[in-house]
Order: C-alpha cells, then sequence, then structure tokens
C-alpha cells in the first residue's frame, strides 16, 4: 500500500509530471501565475529551477542548469569564478529573464512572469555580494524599510509604525547585534556591521527563502562563527541558499552542497562526498 | 523655542524651516504695510517694483524646493522643469488672456488678439473653459502632472537613469518651446501671453492686488515646503532617499521603484506648475523663452548654490542666486554669466553641501556638534 502512494508520489513530483515544462510548452508562459501569500511547497522543493540557459553574448552563464532546493533547507553552493553563482541569483529574483528554462517558486509561481519587487513581496531575500544598505539612513530606518509590509506608494506615504513592528525592529538589531548603533548612520559602520545589517535587513523581510552571496566576505574569524550560527539558527524556517568561497566556512554550516561549474550543476551532496568527487577535484585542482 | 509649537508635528524637528516660515509670515506683514501704509515719499515705503520682485523669487524659491525634491531626495537630475513652471504659467496666462475681453486692441470679446491678427474665426477647443478661474486652476496642476506622469511612466519604467534621464528631460523642455513658439498652436507664437488686465476682476496694477499676490506667493511656498516636508519624513521620502542611495537593494527588498520615483516626480511638477502660475501675474508675461532648456539648467544651479537635499537650501538657492542677477544684470551685465559659472564651479568643489552646508561647517568647528 505505503509502496503504491510512495509510487504515486513519485509520479506527481512536479518536475517530472511537467516533464512537457522542460520542451518549451509551458503552459504557464505568457501568463501571470502570481498567488500571493499561496507558496505551495507541499511536495517537497520550494524552489524549482530547470533547464535555465541565459547567455550573454553568446557566453552561456547558465547553461541548462537544474536545482531543486527543499523547503527549509540550508543549501551551500560553491563554484569557481564565473560558474553562474550570481546569474543563477539574478534569475531567481527577476533581475536576469533566462532565455530558456523555467524557475518556479512553490509550485504555483512562475518567477520568469514577476517583477524583482513582486518576488520580493512572495518571499525571495537576497543579500548582494557586496554589502548593500542605505547609508544615509540610521540603522533603525535600514530595518523600517526592509520590514514586511504593505510597501505601496500611498501606504508608505501615511505609514506609522506599530507597536509590534517596532519589536519586531528591535528582535532583528539583537539577533545582529547592532543596538547600541541602532540610531547611527549606516555608513559610518564597519565593513562586518554592514554585512550583518544586510543580512538584519533580510531577516526583517521575514522572507521564506533567503538567498546569501558571500555572507563572511571580509569579516573576522569570530564573526564568521556569528554568521555561521545565525544562518543556520535560520534554516528549518527559511530555507537559506548560501553562495560562497570559504571551505571552512562552507564545511562548519553545510548540509548539501552544490557545485556550480560552467553554467550547470556539476556535483551535488555533502561536503565530504564533494571533497572526493574527482570531477569537482578535476575543476578545482586542474587536471 | 514658542516656534515651534505653532507648528504641526512633521515639522518639529525643521528648525530652518519653521524660522523660513516664520520669515515669510513677517516678511509679508511688513511689505503689506510699508507697502500700502507708509506714503511713498517716506523713506521707509516699500516700492510695488520691490514688492513684485520679492514675490517673483518667492515663485522661484518654490521651483527651487520642487526641483530640490526630485534632485536632492531621488536623485532625477531633472533638467527640464522649468517645462513645468511655463506650463502652469502658460495655464495662468491662459485665464488671464480671458479676463481681458474686448479691451484687447482689437475689442473682440471673443478672442485674444493675437488670434484675431491671425485671422483665426473662432476660440480653439484647448481654449475653452479658461475663462473660468476654477478651471484654470485646476489646469495649473493637472496639465504638469499629466505631461510629467506621462514622461515619467515611460522613462522610470524602462529604467532610464543617470545623464541619459537628464538628457531627455532638456529635450522634452526643448521640443516643448519649438511647439510653443509656432504661432499654429495657439499660444500667442513668440509673444507669449501678455498685456494681463486683471485678475478675478481685480486690476493687476493695483498696488493692492500686488500685495494679495506676494501673500499668495508667500503662502503657497510656506504651504509647498511643509507639504514637501510631510513627504520627506513619511516613509515615502525614506524610500525615495533608499532608491536614490541603492537603487537595487529597494527594489530587492519589494518597493516598486519605478512608483516612488513616477509620483515624487509628479507631486514636484505639481509644485512647479503651481510656482508658474503664481510668476505671470506678477511679471506681466509668458512667453515660449520660459522653455528654454537655459532655464531649466540655471534652476538646478540654485538648489546646487543653496544645498541640495534639505529644501531650505533650494530656498535659500534661489534667492541668492536670484537677488543676484537682478543686481549684476542691472550694474555689470556682461559679467552675469560668468559669475554664475564661478559661483557654481566654486560650490561644486568647496561646498558639497551648499551654502546652507557652510553654516553647519562653521558650526561644527565651532564645536557645538561633533
Amino acid at each position: 500500500m505505503s509502496n503504491a502512494l510512495d509510487q504515486l508520489r513519485e509520479t506527481m513530483r512536479r518536475d517530472r509530471v511537467f516533464d512537457f515544462v522542460a520542451e518549451g510548452r509551458n503552459p504557464f508562459v505568457g501568463r501571470r501565475t502570481v498567488l500571493p501569500g499561496e507558496i505551495d511547497a507541499s511536495h517537497g522543493p520550494i524552489f524549482y529551477m530547470e533547464s535555465v540557459t541565459v547567455s550573454f553574448d553568446g557566453f552561456k552563464a547558465l547553461d541548462d542548469l537544474t536545482l531543486y532546493i527543499n523547503d527549509g533547507e540550508l543549501r551551500c553552493i560553491i563554484g569557481p569564478n564565473g560558474a553562474g553563482k550570481t546569474t543563477m541569483m539574478d534569475v531567481i529574483t527577476g533581475k536576469t529573464r533566462p532565455d530558456s528554462g523555467t524557475a518556479f517558486f512553490g509550485q504555483t509561481m512562475d518567477l520568469t512572469q514577476m517583477t524583482e519587487y513582486e518576488i520580493a513581496s512572495a518571499g525571495i531575500g537576497r543579500k548582494f555580494q557586496k554589502p548593500t544598505i542605505f547609508p544615509e539612513h540610521t540603522v533603525f530606518e535600514n530595518l523600517e524599510l526592509a520590514l514586511a509590509m504593505d510597501k505601496r506608494v500611498w501606504t508608505s506615504l501615511f505609514a506609522v509604525l506599530t507597536a509590534e513592528q517596532l519589536d519586531r525592529i528591535d528582535e532583528v538589531l539583537e539577533t545582529i547585534g547592532l543596538q547600541e548603533l541602532k540610531h547611527s548612520r549606516a555608513a559610518l559602520l564597519s565593513h562586518g556591521q554592514k554585512q550583518w545589517l544586510e543580512i538584519g535587513m533580510l531577516l526583517a523581510q521575514n522572507p521564506r527563502v533567503l538567498l546569501v552571496d558571500e555572507p563572511v566576505a571580509g569579516m573576522t574569524h569570530q564573526e564568521m562563527d556569528r554568521t555561521g550560527e545565525l544562518l543556520l539558527s535560520l534554516a528549518g524556517n527559511h530555507s537559506v541558499v548560501v553562495v560562497e568561497h570559504d571551505m571552512n566556512f562552507i564545511r562548519s554550516i553545510a548540509s548539501t552542497v552544490s557545485v556550480l561549474h560552467e553554467g550547470h550543476v556539476l556535483a551535488e551532496g555533502t561536503m565530504d562526498e564533494i571533497q572526493n568527487n574527482q570531477k569537482v577535484i578535476e575543476v578545482y585542482l586542474g587536471e | 523655542m514658542y516656534l515651534a509649537k505653532l507648528f504641526p508635528s512633521f515639522m518639529k524637528d525643521d528648525k530652518a524651516g519653521q524660522i523660513l516660515i516664520a520669515i515669510l509670515a513677517l516678511m509679508t506683514l511688513v511689505f503689506a504695510t510699508f507697502n500700502l501704509l507708509v506714503p511713498e515719499s517716506s523713506v521707509f515705503h516699500v516700492s510695488t517694483y520691490t514688492l513684485t520682485l520679492v514675490g517673483k523669487y518667492l515663485t522661484y524659491a518654490l521651483l527651487a524646493v520642487a526641483v530640490d525634491l526630485v534632485w536632492g531626495y531621488c536623485g532625477i537630475l531633472s533638467l527640464g522643469h522649468g517645462a513645468f513652471f511655463a506650463l502652469g504659467g502658460y495655464a495662468m496666462g491662459m485665464y488671464l488672456m480671458r479676463q481681458i475681453g474686448e479691451r484687447g486692441v482689437y475689442g473682440n470679446a471673443e478672442l485674444p488678439d493675437f488670434m484675431v491678427f491671425l485671422n483665426w474665426q473662432e476660440l480653439p477647443w484647448f481654449w475653452q473653459g479658461f475663462d473660468m478661474f476654477w478651471f484654470a486652476m485646476i489646469m495649473v496642476i493637472l496639465v504638469p502632472a499629466a505631461l510629467a506622469y506621462l514622461f515619467g511612466y515611460f522613462a522610470f519604467r524602462s529604467r532610464v537613469t543617470g545623464v541619459y534621464l537628464s538628457i531627455m528631460t532638456q529635450a522634452l523642455t526643448y521640443a516643448l518651446m519649438l511647439a510653443f513658439f509656432r504661432n499654429e498652436m495657439g499660444f500667442g507664437g513668440n509673444n507669449g501671453l501678455t498685456d494681463f488686465k486683471d485678475i478675478l476682476g481685480f486690476n493687476l496694477q493695483s498696488n493692492e492686488t500686488r500685495v494679495v499676490l506676494f501673500f499668495a506667493s508667500a503662502l503657497s511656498l510656506a504651504l509647498g515646503y511643509m507639504a514637501s516636508r510631510y513627504v520627506v519624513n513619511s516613509k515615502m521620502g525614506r524610500v525615495v532617499v533608499a532608491v536614490r542611495d541603492a537603487e537595487d537593494r529597494s527594489r530587492f527588498i519589494g518597493y516598486k521603484v519605478e512608483s516612488y520615483k513616477l509620483w515624487i516626480f509628479v507631486f514636484s511638477a505639481v509644485l512647479a506648475g503651481i510656482a508658474g502660475a503664481l510668476y505671470v501675474p506678477q511679471v506681466g508675461i509668458i512667453n515660449p523663452g520660459e522653455f528654454s532648456p537655459l532655464n531649466s539648467i540655471e534652476l538646478v544651479i540654485w538648489v546646487a548654490i543653496g544645498g541640495r537635499g534639505m529644501l531650505y537650501g533650494a530656498v535659500v538657492g534661489a534667492f541668492i542666486v536670484n537677488y543676484a542677477k537682478t543686481y549684476f544684470t542691472g550694474v555689470l551685465p556682461e559679467v552675469w554669466l560668468f559669475a554664475l559659472g564661478a559661483l557654481f564651479v566654486v560650490v561644486t568643489l568647496f561646498l558639497p553641501k551648499g551654502v546652507v552646508g557652510l553654516y553647519d561647517q562653521f558650526r561644527n568647528k565651532g564645536g557645538l556638534t561633533s
């Protein structure tokens, strides 16, 4: 009985059932399938990228990339420079449109049909490689701006923070350890503090998926450890995708690692498996 | 400070704004009294010429505030804000033309002089309704707003930014200038609209009307300033600054950047239109020269010299530059453009925050704040 059920589940896997999707007969193309607040992750993955290809002037930044991220998973993505890590994030967040292939958030939201702000409000948060914060605003205001709420122009014009929202900001400030700097201009923060503030902004946004591009670049060992702990504690409630170069850092947090190379997934597995994978060794160390 | 109690809560932290509005109120009071009640022979008499001149500066100051909103706060360097100013001015001018009635040179009650001159038989459709003051006032707001919306909608949606956007705004105002120069457009061509007689039945040349116009300009500047302050103090204002500093970041935390840019641009255009509408009855003429690209560039210089991103800096800049302009063009007309250029260079090189920033610098050196 359970065997049959498993089999049924297996056939119903969206990535299999919708095989025709990859064939370019996507029924959703050109139609907006945006159902905010209804992220359907009931089949396991929260995130489907299938056969995504992106090319810039003939150079294939992503080449037939297929990647699934499970709900609540902490996934690390590594790869040499130019492997397509940042382009992948650009596709997910709507900055770059794929030439072919599909990207789904849950089972219903076609990311290739949504704009950046729609994707962000649907629950995908992104931290840039270079810490990007609002330098002229205070730490508090940075978090206020990121906070999950109605972000349309007219509501913003008359918006007043509720007690709940203030509590939420304080909570985030505590998590990122910047309470004392609450009212200082963000431009005055150190590099590591800016990284943390940006992570804090992600948290305030309360996304379902966090895309984190090189979170520990330029951090001290201590800060690195704290960042690792933070990311680990977030997994479970959120799906976290980390792109990172620092192998030690990845070893300290990773459960599953995907290796990107020349625009597609070269290998996937635990850190140990990856390190002993012959193809990976070749790519990283040369023949 | 007692002053602070007179203002709504969003003005509480804006000392400079409070002082500005207090000065405006005081100035209106003084000018009105010393113009109307002190006899002309007295040394204390404020001439109608001075009154009108300062009134004109007030409308320029409102225009500068409008530019500061988009440039200082949103980082959109618009080099075409003169167009919105001129459109507001033309809407007012059309009303004033209709007020002339049969007192024109040709004595035609139905048609303004220039149309009679062009042998037109009837009023074009777009002149209909401008004999009503309320209709003209709606158009003062609506026409600049509509143009700003249309332009902004396409420009911001296509993500045109920086220098390219500035060039497009220049092209916009230049195109409008060329169009308004044509007689066939029906706005008086080259000569524009002039020879106004009265507004709402009051003689435009009388001192009382001038005082009222001055009051209206001061009031509009005060209200426009406070409205702008409200906007920049609101969360919307913070988002707008965020867009200026890190556009992508704002997008990825869920803001529809295009909408924010669009609405601040439209709001700014409306302020500029109102300023134009108050400018025309005081100056007595509106012609296509107001659309000239140079005008728009000049008003960006006012804001740069005063100090951008503060609102009151724009007001100070508008006053300084225009006073200097009046002075120099009277005394040494050939020097003026060089002086303006030199002033701009000096401010850009040494005073990134303008004249107003200079004051802050001095205060900081005095050790009051660190």
